[in-house]
């Protein structure tokens, strides 16, 4: 229970294995319902600006009027249910949510129902537009403090998600459903793969191994991963030191450094197998 | 070379193409729906399913490789969502909404269905009588950008005209659109949504649209125009007032389950209660395009007042028959 965004979310599957959700956090959320407002806002444009082409074009009186009915039925329908639409399929997520790597599931990790979903995008008039609208409101005297009055209050439903665990906002607690991040993740390739030839013909001593824990292989890995030339460099020099190497000095930075975290990985793999996991460098 | 390498990166060569073939199937699920899946490839899911979970156990115990971990935490919580998530179809759910769950939503409010109709009742006639005898009360009930010009003020001309106007299509149109996108679906939102603090907003906005109605009544009756105002707000009024009276039910549903959870916590209960009305609140939503329409159009089209009051109780037999006719529990 850290600071927002971090938060973990226990979901065991019935085959026992929990899952370590990550509650999604407050800025991804609004980032998500801002990109999504934007899209259902630039659709209508569009749709707006097509029927009045077709209109423009076709000239007939009463064509404009069956357009008429149609875009209205269509910004009706886009209001109220796009939303619901896009969360009821099986990514559970609208385009802005999909984008930010999140997905609405039911709390209790069940099934989330048509219903839930529908809830949750009901309540959502009233947790931004009740706020939005007294923000837009204009007026004297005592309207200005009732007005001023309406915005604290409704505020209120805006910074909601921020005290309770779960980042859940009232709609999320009246459908039984929150939010949490699914991020697709891409399968690299296996650093420790020692085909790869960047790492042939370096070898450590057990000693130098032991430098270090699974924080700093943590590190180590992201930092291949990353393969900025300058922060190889860095970290290399740093790890030549630490284990007081005497090997060879003409061996690439990239070849040293995949040669020591498999190496490494090795090594406190084996020792995981005995049961002892080494959590970081100070670790004994 | 394979005695050369680690067991974490045996372990993942020999499941790699499982966890691969997850993946696509995972997809196709998820852009085409399961439908579009052959027999042999949904057979399929479930069992990569559990060697993906077993993996990720597996991965976590013996493979200090952060990306395979993460990738397989990303994989077995999208597969899981896929296998035990819901997965019915959409035409199917519609189908099922309107022939069980809408109405069977319903029949469990009636309790708070009659508390919001009688609560608007009551206003309607408070406010009818006040304005029987003191026309000022008028203003205190309705809206100026809502009354139109309709207030005690005005002619018994004008107002027998706003009832009979012969309205043109784009009139009826934009009637049409002010009713859908502003005050009516608001109200009805606005009760549904505002009754977890305890039902009191519920209350005030039955209290407040009854009082309204009221209050047209009284001065239309006082012009002896009551027989044909009642023709003109009931033809779509049926429909949109029950709408309304549903809406304050859904409500009242969920702040009553907020003030007395029971011996469910406050959260589980909001959060049952809410699911049910929020099945009622989608239905009130097609019970106000509903009265669009019949706003918007029917009224325009039909300028007399009994055939205004044939569509009103047909509409309002209709909805009670829809809701509240016995029907066996389906499954």
């Amino acid at each position: 229970m850290t600071t927002a965004g971090t938060v973990d979310r226990e979901l065991v599957t019935p085959e026992g294995v929990d899952l370590h959700l990550k509650v999604a956090s407050y800025t991804d959320r609004f980032v998500a319902l801002l990109l999504d407002f934007l899209i259902l806002g630039g659709g209508l444009a569009v749709f707006s600006l097509a029927a009045l082409l077709v209109a423009g074009v076709t000239e007939v009186s009463w064509m404009s009027e069956v357009l008429g009915v149609v875009w209205l039925l269509g910004a009706f329908l886009g209001r109220n249910f796009y939303f619901v639409a896009f969360e009821i399929q099986s990514r559970a997520a609208t385009p802005g949510k999909r984008a930010m790597g999140l997905r609405v599931i039911a709390a209790d990790g069940g099934r989330l129902t048509a219903d839930a979903v529908f809830v949750r995008n009901a309540m959502r008039d009233v947790e931004v537009i009740l706020p939005l609208t007294f923000l837009a409101a204009r007026g004297q005297g005592v309207d200005a403090a009732l007005i001023s009055l309406g915005a604290i209050w409704s505020g209120v439903f805006l910074v909601f998600p921020l005290f309770n665990r779960d980042r859940r906002r009232l709609g999320d607690l009246a459908a039984g459903s929150m939010v949490v991040k699914a991020p697709r993740r891409v399968l690299r390739p296996d650093l420790a793969d020692t085909e790869r030839t960047v790492s042939r013909g370096v070898v450590f001593t057990p000693a130098q191994l032991d430098a270090y824990g699974v924080k700093e292989l943590h590190v180590l890995e992201d930092v291949l991963r990353a393969n900025n030339r300058k922060s190889l460099a860095e970290v290399a020099t740093r790890i030549r030191m630490k284990i007081n190497w005497q090997g060879a000095n003409d061996v690439p930075d990239l070849t040293f450094l995949n040669a020591y975290y498999t190496g490494l990985r090795g090594r406190l793999e084996n020792q995981m197998l005995l049961g002892h996991r080494r959590k970081d460098k100070f670790d004994t | 070379m394979a005695e050369l390498h680690l067991k974490s990166w045996r372990f993942r060569a020999e499941r790699e193409a499982d966890w691969r073939r997850l993946e696509v199937l995972l997809g196709k699920v998820e852009t085409l729906g399961a439908v579009k899946l052959r027999r042999e490839e949904l057979l399929e899911i479930p069992l990569l399913y559990r060697q993906a979970l077993s993996s990720l156990s597996v991965a976590r115990s013996i493979s200090l490789d952060q990306n395979l971990t993460d990738y397989l935490e990303g994989l077995c919580t999208r597969a899981y969502f896929v296998v035990y998530g819901t997965r019915t179809r959409l035409g199917y759910r519609i189908v099922r909404f309107f022939r069980h769950d809408w109405p069977s939503a319903v029949q469990a409010l009636w309790r708070e269905t009659l508390a919001s109709f009688v609560i608007s009742t009551l206003a309607a006639i408070a406010a009818y009588v006040l304005v029987r005898r003191d026309g000022d009360w008028f203003f205190s009930f309705v809206d100026a950008g809502l009354a139109g010009g309709r207030d005690p003020m005005a002619t018994t001309a004008f107002l027998r005209e706003t009832l009979y106007s012969p309205a043109t299509t784009s009139e009826g149109l934009s009637t049409m659109a002010t009713f859908l996108f502003t005050h009516n679906s608001q109200v009805a939102l606005f009760a549904f949504a505002l009754g977890f603090a305890f039902c009191l907003p519920t209350a005030a906005l039955m209290v407040m649209n009854g009082a309204m109605l009221g209050a047209f009544l009284a001065l239309f009756f006082s012009r002896d125009l009551g027989f044909e105002l009642i023709g003109w707000l009931m033809i779509h009024g049926t429909t949109e007032l029950f709408a309304i009276v549903l809406a304050g039910a859904a409500g009242f549903s969920i702040g009553w389950a907020v003030a007395f959870p029971g011996d469910r916590t406050r959260v589980d209960a909001a959060g049952e209660a809410g699911r049910r009305a929020g099945v009622v609140m989608a239905g009130v939503v097609v019970m106000l395009l509903v009265a669009g329409l019949l706003e918007g159009f029917a009224r325009q089209l039909i300028q007399l007042d009994l055939v205004r009051y044939g569509i009103a109780g047909l509409m309002l037999a209709g909805w009670l028959v829809y809701f509240y006719w016995p029907r066996r529990a389906s499954a």
